[in-house]
């Protein structure tokens, strides 16, 4: 009897909040990451194309875009990194549980001109070597890098502090998050990254694979080495088969859970979401998981389990399970 | 004798003095040739190629297609339909405000601290970075005020943009208006409104406009406020219209719609690793520059023929 009292109470509570939530989000509202942009975007194209709901996309960057989210202004948040402990204190603040859905691998790519015919291989140790802050001032050619190369001025490139590019790649070859030398080229745009190192003999960035893709006839790609110590150039199947590591990270959205449990369109947008992340972000220009991952993913977010896998800050190189296992508010 | 040989020495001094200023008049209007030469060949150049690398975009599909993944058939039906919405709001804020702080600076304004501090404001509001705005507006309009990431607030915040230069503007124009046109109306007796508002206004209409038209070319290229207060990169629907087929015909619904403007969209494509979006960013860029060299267009065409009906 009390039972079926509760399911009663609950369900038309539910569709209560079912019915404000239509009313009130019209709109599958995303914003976030420029990295994951491209993923979302192709996504909900087709999603708008099948379903005629309505979704926009916009882009503040991780960190603008988690703002938003743990404002409820928007329902979906694009993430290059996973969510940081300040940011999950002011979605606490405000009520707002969410969900941690990996969605695609990234890998990022370490480039050199097309003229460097020695550095075709480097260990993370050579990385952080020439990246390190204390290369500043003191490391300013690759004949410092390793012994037998060239006499040539090193010129490096890379993004800006803002970008989780960024804060990948410091935790991954500095071991410490956003600690780097301060005398190298940043650019928020890859593209000017690819001009630079494409133009400079002695030039070495880093950047996300799509970007070494489309300029492959400009720039050429650096086999990095593994924790197997083995040399491995990044590639699709090099990230899927795990063996490119340790430089290729997943990209995340995080879902606001009371509307991935309530709001219908927002639960049809992130099923399609996951079932058609696999090509469509290969599509894009990233890597997509296995199909188990997908469908360990998917189980994921319909049990609703809320909470990240990193509250103990940045964590390297999980695997989709790992990340899944570990969600904890 | 010895006076006309004095004579002659004096002209002949004449001679060489003007031959040298000539000779630096014709100096100068080479460096200033070269100057402008050299301003507008670089415009030139960088328009020519936009308009080189996205012609292949500039087709009618360009303008009624919603963005998409696929360069090819990436439009930017929602960046124009965003952008026209929104200069309109801004039309419909900056200009009654502007023209009407002009003319009250101008004609009724007592001369004092006051005035002179609302000058100093107004010239320092034209120097602002358009950034500032962004941030104000995205404090006040979105937050306070409660207007939300709309295009209510983006036409809000480029009025805020525009204003200064239409006050300026207004206000130049009504300076160059000759005192004796006044006083010749005060003299048949018309009250300072209609004065105003008959011939002041009347005769200042071509320099207003062009400070207008010339504000509104600057919102139309603005991205940072509108990045700024939460303008989206991708929405493939247009908002609701503003002209309806059901009594009252006119709906405001479009005032708080979502939205992109075209600086945003080709940010967006030109930030984008494969080339094909890059066509895309150069057909907008072209599109932002053509749009605004019709308006500057417009803003002369006007100011000349209203100064032809001016009859004085």
């Amino acid at each position: 009897m009390v039972s079926t009292l509760n399911k009663v109470l609950f369900s038309s509570v539910a569709s209560a909040v079912v019915s404000t939530s239509v009313l009130a989000a019209d709109i599958v509202k995303i914003d976030g990451s420029s990295t994951v942009y491209p993923i979302t975007e192709a996504v909900a194209e087709e999603f708008q194309k099948e379903t005629g709901i309505k979704v926009t996309v916009g882009v503040s960057g991780t960190g603008g875009g988690f703002k938003k989210f743990c404002r409820g202004e928007t329902v979906i948040s694009n993430a290059s990194r996973p969510i940081k402990a300040k940011e999950i204190a002011k979605c606490n603040e405000a009520g707002i549980s969410f969900i941690e859905v990996p969605v695609a691998f990234d890998a990022l790519t370490v480039v050199i001109n097309k003229n460097n015919d020695w550095a075709k291989e480097l260990t993370p140790a050579e990385l952080k070597k020439a990246w390190g802050p204390d290369a500043q001032g003191k490391i300013s050619n690759w004949n410092q890098i390793r012994e037998g190369f060239p006499d040539q001025p090193l010129k490096l490139y890379g993004p800006g502090a803002d970008s989780g590019t960024f804060d990948y790649f410091t935790e991954a070859i500095i071991e410490k998050s956003k600690s780097i030398r301060g005398d190298f080229t940043a650019s928020e745009d890859d593209n000017v990254l690819v001009q630079g190192v494409a133009g400079d003999k002695g030039g070495m960035g880093y950047f996300g694979l799509a970007y070494y893709v489309e300029n492959k006839d400009k720039i050429n790609s650096v086999k990095i080495q593994n924790k197997d110590g083995k040399f491995i150039n990044p590639s699709l199947e090099t990230v899927m088969d795990g063996s490119y590591n340790p430089l290729s990270r997943p990209l995340f959205i995080y879902l606001n859970a009371t509307k991935a449990a309530f709001d219908p369109k927002v639960k049809k947008f992130v099923e399609f979401f996951l079932n058609n992340a696999g090509k469509l972000s290969q599509e894009v220009g990233y890597v997509p998981f296995s199909k188990t991952e997908y469908e360990a993913i998917n189980n994921h977010y319909k049990s609703l389990k809320t909470g990240t896998a990193f509250k103990d800050g940045p964590a390297i190189g999980l695997s989709v399970e790992e990340i899944l296992k570990k969600a904890t508010d | 004798m010895s006076k006309i040989i004095g004579h002659e020495d004096n002209l002949n001094a004449i001679r060489v003095l003007i031959k040298k200023h000539k000779k630096n008049d014709r100096i100068f209007s080479y460096i200033g040739l070269f100057v402008i030469g050299s301003l507008a060949i670089a415009l030139l150049v960088l328009f020519l190629d936009l308009v080189i690398d996205g012609y292949p975009k500039m087709n009618l599909e360009f303008f009624s297609n919603f963005p998409s993944r696929k360069p090819e058939g990436a439009g930017i039906l929602s960046a124009w339909v965003g952008s026209a919405l929104v200069l309109i709001v801004t039309f419909f804020v900056a200009v009654p405000m502007g023209v009407a702080s002009g003319i009250y600076l101008e004609e009724y304004a007592k001369k004092g601290w006051f005035a002179d501090l609302i000058e100093i404001n107004v010239a320092n509001l034209a120097g602002v970075p358009s950034i500032i705005y962004g941030l104000l507006a995205l404090g006040l309009f979105v937050y306070e005020f409660g207007l939300g990431q709309s295009i209510l607030t983006a036409g809000l915040t480029l009025s805020l943009l525009m204003l200064p230069i239409v006050i300026v503007a207004t206000r130049e124009a009504i300076r160059a208006i000759p005192v004796h046109i006044r006083e010749a109306a005060y003299a048949v007796g018309a009250t300072k409104w209609q004065v105003t508002l008959h011939h002041v206004l009347q005769y200042a209409m071509g320099g207003v406009l062009t400070g207008i038209i010339i504000g509104m070319a600057r919102a139309i290229g603005e991205t940072a406020p509108v990045i700024t207060i939460g303008a989206l990169t991708f929405i493939a629907f247009l908002p609701p219209t503003p002209v309806t087929d059901v009594a009252p015909f006119i709906n405001f619904a479009w005032l708080e719609a979502g939205f992109t403007v075209l600086p945003i969209q080709m940010f967006n494509w030109i930030s984008r690793p494969e080339h094909a979006f890059h066509i895309n960013a150069a057909a907008t860029g072209a599109v932002i520059i053509i749009l605004t060299l019709l308006m500057n267009g417009i803003a002369i065409k006007l100011r000349y023929s209203i100064r032809k009906k001016i009859k004085w």
